[in-house]
């Protein structure tokens, strides 16, 4: 058994040594992104200058991530960690940066971005208690629902860039002005497109929708989730179903990793549609990159609306 | 810019009061209150981008004579770009707002973080207060056989290997503390409240949060790195009881006063080395040798994802203890012999996890598996003689599945085998040494229902022939978290 183990600890060793001479190959910034969003914008704004590893992708639900070994693994060698903050990886953030033995992503470091730091936050609760579920006491922390957010993260993470990586300070710069022009007009368009859905009453799934309706101007009417965090039960829908014969809504809205059958039972009985959106890059088919999620996102809420 | 934004927020205000009016006529209470809930909302929302205004304001000509110093300089400005568009748009759901209104509201800064929300909030001393939170646990257990006659025939066991109360009872609670300490320290403080009364202190440690070359150094009392299961607290578990290899071998959990040294390697592939070394008064040392440093170990974990869906940890350890005088229990708490000599133990572990596309959240299953071997030389006899010679080559096992099969519920089997051979002249018939030609066994099947994060009940059933005669075992048990959130750990 000893002279076994010698052997594999020798095996093992020697394929560390070799990895770690692969990895000085590649010189450029490592970044660890928690959502894919934040992923995407990465590569707008790094570009080749960065390898960008992302933790999760869009059919997880981004509060339920175990600290995975391989997510300890790729967090050790990053030098920049993009995460949406605001509590939405309390569960499995604080154990990764506590395991990962990586000086230069702890909290307080360049290397360390939680994006909803830098914007204004909603649902921001009054009164701190578990009875009303999963709730995040910094506020709302689904900021990516609305490509302001985005615009103000770019220009955080340009920054970043920048500090982490001087030598390619320009590039980054000019990476963001085109970006950034390229992300003005398109949010324009999308507003001009989304114009008809102003003032919609919809129902959701989880709250996480709050940045969008304010975009959008859109009408959160109730959740399925009897208090966030806590998944739909059929004592919750059917007092749902009665709410909307009452005061009906338009459509039920839900992300690409929630579970699609509460939204279709309850859309089913109150003869409403359920709709499934990105939510972030990569939730659907066509939202292949930031500008596709939003693309998608109105095309999907416009496709319902008419179909009413 | 003040004074639009204030005329805006004049014909929101109106424009939420005149529905009120309205629904005050229907009389419809609950209306009535959501409606002066979203006043009430509205006026803080107002009210706080007020505040953010007058900041962003500051800022804003604040930047515009930055750029304007460093333009006539350079001509291209990185703070400048760095700060990113305030976006203007028309706002609100609400439809009474005029469209086309304008009002900046994305105010953020992009060097410097949004000020707090609720604004305050953060400003007393407490806002230094590590994480705080409290695991409540109790319940239920019924047993065929009395619970007071347990033993494992050839394994000698310290105090903590048995099968707790019969009928209604409180486990122990436990409280955690945890925060960083400055930049370069964590510290965590776990202690536990025996439902007897007295405090015991389960885990406090500090260890290192930046230190070089992927090392992290942990000191204090912490529940040891080696195997898998040994390292979480119970709360964790699937299963109301830990396995039967893990009460017999490591008293439930092994954790004693310590040392432990870490290195994550650099590579994509989760691989980490570790060691440890202990005062040596915890089982299955005892005595503390060497002058306080009687136990050691080591551990290696591999781990990795395979795909989307699945991911995996494997890892293989030894722990070596001298122990002196350490002393066997019956299940009633008396001394009933002890040992003096070498004990060592390797063990492996696998554990894989299953959940379509990595989404635990409906659907997940986890296949655990641990193997343990023990050598024992040295010296057993009743307490307070030397004891005649004694060699112990013991082995254990279990696996276990727990399939959460719809959101909030679950179902798990595990089963669990020891197997002694003991020799030397310290074995003698019907004693503690004694195997009797049993080999202990143990089934559970657990139904786990938990409507939070933050709450379980299960209900276990099991069958357990660790005793020639079989027991058949119920219980139920609650166990619920308040306070700070819980880590997710794998």
């Amino acid at each position: 058994m000893k002279r076994y183990m010698q052997k594999l600890m020798l095996i093992l060793l020697t394929s560390v040594v070799m990895t770690g001479f692969a990895s000085l190959a590649e010189a450029s910034v490592r970044i660890f992104a928690c959502e894919p969003e934040w992923a995407a914008l990465a590569t707008e704004i790094g570009g080749d200058d960065v390898s960008i590893y992302t933790a999760t992708h869009a059919l997880q639900d981004p509060h339920h991530i175990q600290a995975r070994p391989s997510l300890i693994a790729r967090m050790r060698r990053a030098n920049l960690v993009i995460a949406t903050g605001a509590q939405l990886e309390i569960g499995w953030l604080p154990v990764l940066l506590r395991q990962s033995a990586n000086p230069a992503v702890q909290p307080g470091q360049a290397g360390n971005l939680a994006a909803a730091d830098y914007v204004q936050k909603l649902d921001v609760p009054t009164r701190i208690d578990r009875a009303q579920g999963d709730i995040h006491p910094g506020g709302n922390p689904h900021i990516q629902t609305d490509p302001h957010n985005i615009a103000i993260v770019a220009g955080v993470l340009l920054h970043r860039l920048q500090q982490i990586d001087s030598d390619h300070a320009d590039a980054y710069q000019k990476r963001y002005n085109d970006f950034m022009s390229r992300w003005k007009q398109a949010m324009q368009a999308w507003q001009q497109q989304a114009a008809p859905l102003r003032g919609m009453r919809m129902l959701v799934y989880h709250k996480g929708w709050a940045y969008m309706m304010r975009w959008l101007g859109l009408v959160e009417a109730d959740a399925l989730e009897p208090v966030p965090g806590v998944p739909p039960t059929t004592s919750h829908l059917s007092s749902l179903l009665a709410k909307l014969k009452q005061q009906p809504a338009a459509m039920i809205i839900y992300a690409a990793y929630q579970d699609p059958r509460a939204a279709e039972w309850l859309a089913r009985r109150a003869n409403i549609k359920a709709v499934k959106l990105p939510f972030t890059v990569g939730g659907t088919d066509a939202a292949t990159d930031l500008f596709g999620l939003y693309d998608d996102t109105i095309h999907r809420l416009l496709m319902a609306k008419q179909g009413q | 810019m003040i004074r639009s934004f204030t005329a805006v927020a004049c014909l929101l205000l109106a424009g939420l009061q005149m529905p009120l009016a309205h629904a005050s006529e229907a009389s419809n209470n609950a209306e009535i209150n959501s409606l002066k809930q979203q006043l009430k909302q509205t006026r803080m929302l107002l009210e706080q981008m007020q505040q953010r205004m007058d900041h962003l304001e500051q800022q804003v000509d604040h930047y515009s004579t930055v750029t304007a110093a460093q333009k006539s300089a350079s001509g291209q400005s990185v703070t400048s770009a760095a700060l990113p568009e305030q976006q203007s748009h028309p706002v609100s759901p609400q439809p009474a707002t005029p469209p086309g209104s304008i009002m900046p509201q994305y105010a953020a800064s992009a060097v410097q973080p949004a000020l707090p929300s609720v604004s305050g909030a953060n400003e007393s001393a407490n806002a230094f207060n590590p994480e705080i939170s409290a695991v409540l646990n109790g319940g239920y257990q019924a047993f065929s056989q009395s619970p007071s006659g347990f033993s494992i025939p050839g394994f000698p066991l310290s105090d903590a290997a048995g099968l707790g109360k019969r009928g209604l009872h409180l486990n122990e609670s436990e409280l955690d503390l945890a925060s960083n300490v400055d930049n370069l320290f964590y510290g965590s403080l776990t202690v536990s409240l025996s439902p007897a009364g007295g405090a015991n202190v389960e885990e406090a440690y500090v260890q290192t949060l930046t230190a070089p070359f992927g090392l992290t150094l942990k000191a204090g009392r912490f529940f040891s790195g080696i195997g898998y299961l040994n390292q979480f607290h119970s709360h964790h578990d699937d299963f109301i009881d830990r396995p039967l290899p893990n009460r017999a071998f490591l008293n439930t959990q092994f954790g004693d006063d310590g040392v432990q040294l870490r290195w994550l390697a650099p590579t994509d592939t989760f691989l980490e080395f570790g060691g440890e070394l202990y005062s040596g008064h915890a089982f299955p040392g005892g005595g503390g040798a060497f002058r306080g440093q009687g136990t050691w170990d080591a551990f290696m974990n591999v781990g990795g994802d395979i795909g989307y869906s699945q991911s995996w940890k494997a890892g293989i350890s030894y722990l070596q203890a001298r122990s002196t005088a350490r002393s066997a229990f019956d299940a009633a708490g008396n001394v009933i012999g002890n040992f003096t000599g070498n004990s060592r133990l390797w063990l492996a572990n696998l554990v894989w996890k299953w959940a379509p596309n990595g989404n635990p959240v409906n659907q997940n299953f986890r296949f655990q598996s641990e193997f343990f071997y023990r050598h024992e030389r040295g010296l057993f006899g009743a307490a307070a003689t030397p004891g005649a010679a004694y060699l112990g080559r013991q082995f254990g096992w279990y696996t276990e599945g727990v399939y959460q099969f719809m959101p909030r519920w679950r179902i798990g089997l595990r089963h669990a085998e020891l197997f002694a051979n003991n020799s030397g002249a310290a074995v003698i018939a019907a004693g503690v040494l004694d195997t009797r030609g049993h080999r202990p066994r143990r089934d559970s099947a657990v139904l786990g229902f938990s409507n939070s994060e933050f709450s379980r009940i299960r209900l276990q059933l099991s069958r357990d022939a660790t005793q020639p005669k079989i027991d058949y075992q119920l219980g139920l048990q609650y166990i619920m978290l308040i306070g700070a959130h819980g880590a997710h750990q794998f």
